[in-house]
């Protein structure tokens, strides 16, 4: 890997939320990476720290920037997701009401990012905390 | 269309002029649901929400918008105008509601 970054992500910290995924576009516009691959990174990375800042306990957003692929890892500590095959089903969601009216929680997160990169791994375990790893051809 | 001419009609104003206005619409997008929204709208789009806290900012600047329009009068917070400045996202609000804010814009052709 010849680049990597490492962001915090807080629960419930709405107000910087965005901030990671905000400068890791940026960071791949300076790399020369096209528009195409930056807005599905972009989605995914925000989606992803959405989500840490929704459901985790909080979490970690690492970028690596390698020459034929980017890796987005989205790692938390806790609580872990109990069916990930119902998270990850569009519409489905445990977000409570006070964010669903910020208009989180539609259950579109965990496929917006399986659906914008290449390959797309997840894994969690109750009490332990969630990883999701993503790629993204260059 | 420029952001500048929806401007013209007195419905619309801006509530950080000083971010440019100079950027074109070429489509709309009218959403609430974030997640939605960032798998569906176009880039260079008006996108109208009623929606008006800081994330808004976060996805107009990923999907590069060119405008963010809260319809019906609803109040922008404070963080809000503060990031779409940083961010030089123009904030338009309007007494209008989506779709009449969307018939302005097809008529104008976007």
């Amino acid at each position: 890997m010849s680049y990597e970054l490492i962001f915090d992500v807080k629960r419930g910290d709405f107000e910087t939320a965005g901030e990671a995924s905000r400068k890791i576009k940026h960071t791949l516009q300076q790399l020369g990476i096209s528009n195409k691959i930056i807005r599905k990174v972009s989605i995914a990375g925000y989606e992803g720290e959405m989500n840490l800042a929704i459901h985790s306990s909080g979490g970690k957003i690492i970028l690596e920037v390698g020459e034929k692929e980017l890796i987005l890892t989205i790692e938390d500590v806790g609580p872990g997701i109990q069916d990930l095959n119902l998270a990850m089903t569009e519409g489905w969601s445990t977000a409570g009401d006070e964010v669903r009216q910020m208009g989180f929680g539609a259950g579109m997160g965990l496929p917006n990012m399986k659906n914008n990169a290449d390959d797309f791994e997840i894994t969690s375990k109750i009490g332990e905390g969630t990883k999701i790893v993503m790629k993204f051809l260059v | 269309m420029k952001v500048s001419e929806l401007l013209e009609n007195k419905e619309f104003k801006c509530l950080n002029p000083q971010v440019g206005i100079e950027g074109v619409i070429k489509s709309g997008y009218v959403g609430d649901l974030l997640s939605w929204v960032m798998a569906n709208a176009g880039n260079e789009c008006a996108w109208v929400t009623i929606q008006t806290h800081v994330n808004i900012i976060a996805v107009a600047t990923l999907l590069e918008m060119t405008c963010v329009i809260i319809p019906e009068g609803a109040e922008v917070e404070e963080s809000t105008l503060e990031r779409a400045i940083i961010e030089d996202i123009p904030i338009l609000i309007t007494g209008l509601n989506a779709y009449e804010v969307c018939k302005i814009l097809g008529n104008a052709g976007v």
